[in-house]
């Protein structure tokens, strides 16, 4: 059993990428039906999760691996223990739900195939990052579920809000990944290993080390961008032009909890410091607070669900922050209680969506008549958001009070934060459950009737899975909470929840409190939200604008520096080039000393008379002659036409000098090159109808001159210094001897590029081809301005 | 330069140029030459052809783009070197066979196909420059 359970883990980890890449296969044959087959991949994942539930509860973890790069010992390596457990059987189960729901959701949609495909990688994505046990494993899938929620976020790309807010989470969060890579690899440095579940082990080496405070910093940034904690939580509502179906994916259970993840997953090695507790309970808390209040601010139910999903983040993030065995123990049982009841209601308003045709709650009522059985959804989605016995959300409750009761005042404090969040919380759920199914019935754009089956399950079996853990207790604590629990703290946690109302308790009337104040706000929701909203107005901006100012300036920067370095002015380029290249020829030789080896010394005596007339053959007297000629031609020449034609002749004469002095491939390659650049110059000259003669203001000539003089001196001067000094053979000694042997080729300068150094060749041919297209398209645009009149 | 001589001469021109690039690119492994020379060569005749004959007469002798045969030689070389992995070397890692034929023996090796490949980027991509800026205003790229 053991080893083929380790080789499921991982194919349930890499399963949905392969789903997704015949997804538009499946789609086409199927149709409407794909989504119920497609549900079937993630039902396979929780089927085999839950088949490693067993031994992961009686304290076993299950590693597995594949190999990834060996030669830096890196493998792709996966494992589960309590806490990656619940969250992969969280992003299967929900995942089930959602693909069944997005087969309905978009029926008829062109890109439905395209949707599910892009849902399944986010989805493998998501699965990778909470199995991963390799640190850049991890990294690799936090960065690909930025990608894949990307193009679900952007799906509806012909509108621009949804291009903004793609673009926007995108942004955000990928600066949490960078922080996220560098963390990563400081944490390796300090430990010695990518493992995650070795650095488990090394309690001491991150915490006591003197980069402490970087690390820390570093995996903070990531899992606040990931998981919209204020000031960056802004991205989030704006991710909600999304379709419905990734709204309720991603903002429940998957996306936005990998930063809670992530910081679950950390404790042991960074947490428990006064600076962890400190900055997530703060940070935490403000989040909770801004997120209720963001809540009862909207009207647009998706909005609203948004916003108490990053109040739910904040209350997550605070319970990690608090660390204490009750506080992780409540951390857990609300991420579950919160993925159910967030999914469902998401779900909830996408159906309301799609068949009354509005989702703003001031527009919606009576529609439990119409839609009985969504309205059994919200209704046990938002009993368990607001916390009432038998449902799992009143456990979440009763243990994070739990967790701070009897503590100092700034424990008391976080317990009032808590209560307050709680409060606003159950309120908006009262709303969300009340506003659009009670109440007078109202006109709506679509005559609203029941949601689609497939529409229905996700709702009704989230909530029926809140209510059945709600009324289980004893198997909620042992086999969910004990084993995830145990995995953060790292010592074995006992489970001790229990279904009994003890009046004598603190808790009962601190949930009773939270309550009360739930129904006061609801029932002055009204009043609330006008408050709220003349508030926001007048102050004016938020970090949305600041978001949209900073990217503008970023544009603007980059335009500016654009144009300083891309002026368009042909002349300035080349001027730029030349000098640099005369730089850099001269600054070795004059700084750095290596004039002097060619510069005459005093015991050379008088050297004048030791210059003799190299020796030479007339033909090759002749050949020199003809270089010469041809450049003295390119000099004086009247017409450009003349110097190019001259400077052919030139470099002829060159290819010839090459060939008598034994290089023929240098030669040969010579003369082609020559050959083609003057017929290519020629064109270019008539293509763009230049003047038949060359004029130029004198400062022109002076600087042109001045600059092609410098550089033929350098040029010059380089050749006479490299062949001065002594020659090393190393390098030619070992291609002339191992080139028959080993390359099978004669001719050492082919071998080299082809083979030797085939690598190089490689690069320079896609250089090669590179430029081709880029002059293409030069030369087309040209053609197109010139055609428009331009 | 539209000479009734030049028009006669060139495409006997372009054709010896053509089949003389062959063979430079083929002898490249123990004499002068090479794909990269080879290349060149076979780019000039391609611009003399688009001289004589027009560039719509050179395109549809082609039959393809001459970008797509750039194209498809950096996939030769990039393929010719991934074959090393079939015989678990690292990339690049040049495999010989000498093809028995009886009265010679034919040596294949993955370095030849680099080469080819060599000689079709630069064939493709210089005859596609030359070709475009010996094309006239009015025709398409």
């Amino acid at each position: 059993m053991g080893l083929s359970l380790d080789a499921s883990i991982v194919l349930a980890a890499l399963a949905p990428f392969l789903a997704a890449l015949l997804t538009p296969l499946v789609h086409r044959l199927a149709g409407a039906y794909s989504g119920w087959i497609l549900a079937l991949v993630p039902a396979g994942i929780f089927a085999v999760l839950l088949g490693a539930a067993g031994p992961v509860i009686s304290g076993e973890t299950i590693a597995a691996a594949i190999g990834w790069v060996p030669s830096y010992g890196l493998t792709l390596a996966f494992f589960v223990d309590g806490l990656s457990l619940i969250f992969a059987l969280t992003i299967a189960g929900i995942g089930t739900l959602i693909v069944l729901y997005s087969g309905a959701y978009l029926r008829g949609h062109k890109h439905k195939g395209r949707f599910l495909a892009y849902m399944l990688a986010f989805m493998g994505s998501m699965l990778g990052l909470v199995l991963a046990d390799n640190m850049l494993a991890l990294f690799m899938f936090w960065e690909a579920t930025s990608i894949t929620s990307f193009l679900l976020i952007g799906f509806d790309h012909n509108r621009q809000a949804a291009r903004r807010g793609a673009i926007q989470a995108l942004v955000i969060t990928n600066i949490g990944g960078m922080c996220l890579l560098v963390g990563v690899i400081i944490a390796q440095h300090l430990s010695g290993t990518w493992l995650l579940s070795e650095l488990r082990g090394l309690e001491g080496v991150l915490k006591d080390s003197a980069f402490y405070g970087l690390v820390l910093a570093l995996f903070i940034g990531a899992a606040f961008t990931k998981s919209a904690q204020f000031p960056l939580h802004f991205w989030l509502p704006n991710a909600m032009e999304a379709p419905t179906p990734v709204s309720a994916f991603l903002h429940s259970a998957t996306m936005v909890q990998a930063g809670v993840y992530l910081l679950a997953r950390m404790t042991p090695v960074l947490g428990g410091t006064s600076v962890w507790t400190a900055v997530l309970v703060a940070f935490g808390g403000v989040t909770l607070i801004w997120g209720a209040l963001g809540a009862l601010k909207e009207t647009d139910l998706k909005q609203i669900l948004a916003q108490t999903t990053i109040a739910s983040l904040g209350l997550l993030v605070m319970l990690i922050g608090l660390g204490s065995e009750a506080a992780i123990a409540a951390m857990l049982v609300y991420f579950v209680a919160h993925a159910c009841y967030k999914a469902g209601l998401f779900m909830v308003a996408g159906a309301v969506d799609h068949e009354a045709g509005t989702r703003d709650i001031t527009a919606l009522g009576g529609l439990a008549d119409k839609m009985p059985v969504t309205f059994i959804g919200a209704a046990l989605a938002a009993l368990s958001m607001i916390g009432l016995p038998l449902t799992v959300g009143y456990f979440a409750k009763e243990e994070m009070y739990l967790a701070l009761v009897g503590g100092d005042w700034l424990m008391l404090v976080a317990l009032a934060v808590l209560v307050i969040g709680n409060a606003l919380l159950a309120g908006v759920a009262l709303v969300i459950m009340i506003r659009p199914f009670l109440g007078d019935a109202l006109p709506t754009p679509k005559s609203a009737h029941e949601a689609p089956v497939a529409m229905l399950a996700g709702p009704i079996l989230l909530g029926g899975v809140g209510v059945v853990a709600g009324i289980l207790p004893d198997w909620l604590g042992h086999d969910v909470l004990a084993p995830g629990a145990t995995a953060i703290l790292g010592h074995a946690v006992e489970p001790h929840l229990k279904l009994a109302l003890d009046l004598a308790s603190p808790l009962i009337w601190l949930s009773a409190l939270t309550w009360l104040l739930g129904i006061v706000v609801f029932r002055q929701a009204h009043a609330i939200r006008a408050v709220l909203r003349r508030l926001s107005v007048g102050l004016g901006w938020n970090a949305d604008t600041v978001f949209d100012a900073v990217m503008f300036g970023l544009i603007r920067f980059a335009a500016t520096v654009t144009r300083l370095l891309h002026h368009g002015k042909l002349e300035f380029y080349l001027v730029l080039v030349f000098v640099s290249l005369a730089v850099a020829l001269f600054w070795p030789m004059l700084a750095l000393g290596g004039l002097n080896w060619i510069v005459p010394t005093a015991e050379l005596g008088d050297w004048s008379k030791r210059l003799v007339p190299p020796d030479l053959r007339p033909y090759e007297w002749g050949v020199v002659l003809l270089a010469v000629l041809g450049l003295v031609a390119v000099l004086i020449a009247q017409s450009r036409l003349i110097a190019i034609l001259s400077l052919g002749i030139q470099g002829t004469a060159l290819a010839l000098i090459f060939l008598l002095f034994g290089a023929p491939d240098l030669a040969f390659t010579q003369l082609m090159v020559e050959v083609l650049s003057v017929v290519i110059l020629t064109i270019v000259m008539t293509n763009l109808r230049l003047d038949a003669r060359d004029h130029r203001p004198f400062e022109d000539w002076a600087r042109d001159g001045t600059l092609a003089v410098v550089c033929g001196a350098g040029v010059s001067l380089l050749l006479m210094l490299v062949l001065n000094g002594p020659l090393d053979t190393r390098l030619s000694d070992f291609f002339t001897a191992t080139s028959v042997p080993i390359a099978h080729g004669a001719n050492i300068v082919n071998v080299i590029l082809v083979d030797y150094r085939g690598f190089d060749t490689l690069g320079e041919i896609s250089v090669v081809m590179g430029a081709g297209i880029a002059i293409l398209a030069l030369l087309r645009r040209r053609k197109k301005t010139e055609a428009t009149g331009l | 330069m539209n000479t009734i001589i030049f028009r006669t001469a060139a495409p006997l021109i372009v054709a010896t140029m053509l089949v003389f690039s062959v063979y430079v690119c083929l002898r490249g492994h123990n004499e002068p030459g090479g794909g990269f020379i080879g290349g060149l060569i076979a780019a000039a005749s391609i611009a003399v052809f688009g001289m004589a004959s027009g560039v719509p007469a050179v395109r549809r002798a082609l039959k393809v783009d001459p970008l797509a045969i750039a194209g498809f030689g950096v996939l030769l070389a990039g393929f010719s070197g991934l074959l090393s992995l079939f015989i678990e070397a690292p990339f690049m890692t040049s495999i010989w066979l000498y093809l028995d034929l009886g009265e010679t023996v034919v040596p294949l090796s993955t370095p030849m196909f680099f080469d080819i490949g060599v000689y079709f980027v630069v064939f493709g991509t210089l005859s596609a420059i030359a070709l475009a800026l010996e094309s006239d205003e009015e025709e398409d790229l």
